[in-house]
């Protein structure tokens, strides 16, 4: 913002020439050089995510699909956890110029109090993200199956619950006719208490491992354990599953729906198929639950470079904040420093914005 | 006596309280804007299936616009380009966006290319 001048500045120290190019000071400058630098590095990212899209033969993740949760709430809310994460961070984006501007009004209380705010909205997002990243990676309850004829499906649906392991043949650790059951041990070891959601962690390492078998004719599964023991798997029926193809094989099409009892029995011979990496769970770099791996790697590295950006901007804000709360910065007779970190903090909002679109909607 | 070694220019933007007020008003009149978009998207994005529909190409092109629309009031209002000279908003915005063009024209491009000669090689 071009203003009057109230100060002389000696030429040497700042530009050497007679004027300052557009009116604004050399900080400032040099931050918007700096901001759009910073943009050409997230534009040749997001380009590289587009070519990738464009490349594959495989269909690609849906937003909507894949980040449906919810803290405490479990799945069934497209979007909904993102767009409080954009909301979060546009407020703080809201709250961080009004900050710049109580600064042009040199009203040091207004500064600090905006700048506060800012600071808990950059946490609060960092925090989000976190959260975020550790629900993709963790996956979902159904995993991506390979299907018999080299296909590849995810699964939507409702899971049954797992009631209990019994084990049928003893190992190193489990002994036989004990039962392993999320709650409290007995005495005499009959029963093996576990802690909450155990169970279904051992069932889907076991499932990756292809330690799973599953017996057509009976249509009972069992269970081989870490240690060696076998056990009898205890589980309600998987109820309303879809398999939706997201690689072709040799019978399905890419975006092919199977739906009903073929579903859930195609679903439980993949799981019991005691084959390694029939079902994958989760992402990460070397496999990925929700489309091509390419997905995942653009995922960590985008998400995760503008996660960055946000953190440090939280602690270009705390530095700033101490120096207001000091009085260095009022001393100076101008807030042109929260005005110069408020440009980066709203690039890191403006970044977001399109991380949104590319990533979450389309 | 004159000293040519002096320059006056302004580091700082002072205003009074009258000015903030209306910058405050514009401030919470973007803050609308910006929320009542990211709505409509979300609110779009879980409505509108994805696939080779006419409502889904729309939809995309929706987004890309209002996309732009919100970069446009963060970079004009929050980040003041708007306010600042009218040489300093080209020497941003116009290399910047014109680059991105080509390389936006380049990349999904030679990408759909890419995946028509080397098909389930690439993405694999």
């Amino acid at each position: 913002m071009a203003g009057h001048a109230t100060k002389q500045i000696d030429a040497k120290t700042l530009w050497g020439g007679k004027m300052s190019p557009f009116s604004t000071s050399y900080g400032k400058l040099m931050m918007w050089f700096f901001l759009v630098s910073d943009a050409l590095t997230f534009g040749g990212l997001l380009m590289a995510y587009g070519f990738t899209r464009h490349a594959t033969d495989q269909a690609w993740p849906i937003g909507e699909e894949t980040f449906n949760s919810l803290p405490f709430l479990g799945h069934g809310y497209p979007l909904i956890y993102v767009a409080l994460m954009t909301f979060i961070l546009i407020v703080s984006s809201v709250t961080m110029v009004l900050a710049v501007e109580a600064g042009h009004r040199m009203d040091r209380r207004g500064v600090t109090k905006w700048m506060i705010a800012t600071i808990i909205g950059g946490f609060f997002f960092v925090g989000s993200q976190a959260w975020e990243w550790y629900h993709f990676i963790h996956g979902s309850e159904f995993g991506k199956i390979e299907l018999a004829d080299g296909s590849q499906a995810i699964v939507k649906g409702h899971f049954g619950d797992i009631e209990n392991f019994e084990i049928t043949k003893a190992g190193h650790h489990y002994k036989e006719g004990g039962k392993l059951i999320e709650g409290k041990s007995d005495k005499d070891k009959k029963i093996y208490g576990l802690e909450e959601g155990e169970l279904m962690h051992m069932y889907q390492h076991a499932a990756a491992d292809g330690h799973i078998v599953y017996n057509k004719e009976t249509g009972a599964s069992t269970i081989t354990l870490h240690d060696g023991s076998e056990a009898k798997i205890s589980k309600e029926r998987n109820e309303h599953l879809e398999l939706i193809v997201k690689k072709k094989g040799k019978d399905f099409k890419v975006n092919q729906k199977i739906e009903g009892a073929k579903a859930e029995k195609m679903y439980e011979e993949v799981i019991g198929s005691g084959e390694k990496n029939r079902v994958i769970y989760g992402a990460n770099l070397q496999q990925n639950e929700y489309g091509p791996q390419q997905y995942a790697q653009f995922f960590f590295f985008i998400t995760g470079f503008h996660g960055f950006h946000v953190f440090s901007g939280v602690i270009i804000n705390i530095l700033i904040l101490m120096m207001v709360l000091k009085g260095t910065i009022h001393r100076r007779g101008h807030y042109e420093m929260v005005e110069k970190t408020g440009l980066y903090w709203h690039f890191v909002d403006l970044v977001w914005v399109f991380v949104f679109t590319f990533f979450y909607l389309i | 006596m004159i000293r040519d070694d002096i320059y006056e220019y302004s580091l700082d933007a002072h205003h009074d309280e009258e000015t903030g007020k209306k910058i405050r008003r514009k401030i919470w009149i973007v803050t609308l804007v910006l929320t009542v978009i990211t709505g409509a998207e979300v609110f779009m994005g879980a409505i509108i299936k994805q696939g080779d529909t006419w409502s889904w190409f729309f939809t995309k092109w929706a987004f890309v616009i209002m996309t732009i629309f919100k970069a446009f009031f963060i970079v004009m209002t929050f980040m003041h380009l708007g306010d600042e000279r009218k040489g300093l908003r080209y020497v941003i915005l116009v290399p910047y966006i014109l680059f991105i063009l080509y390389l936006m024209f380049i990349c999904l491009w030679e990408g759909k290319a890419v995946g028509a000669s080397w098909p389930a090689t690439y993405a694999g």
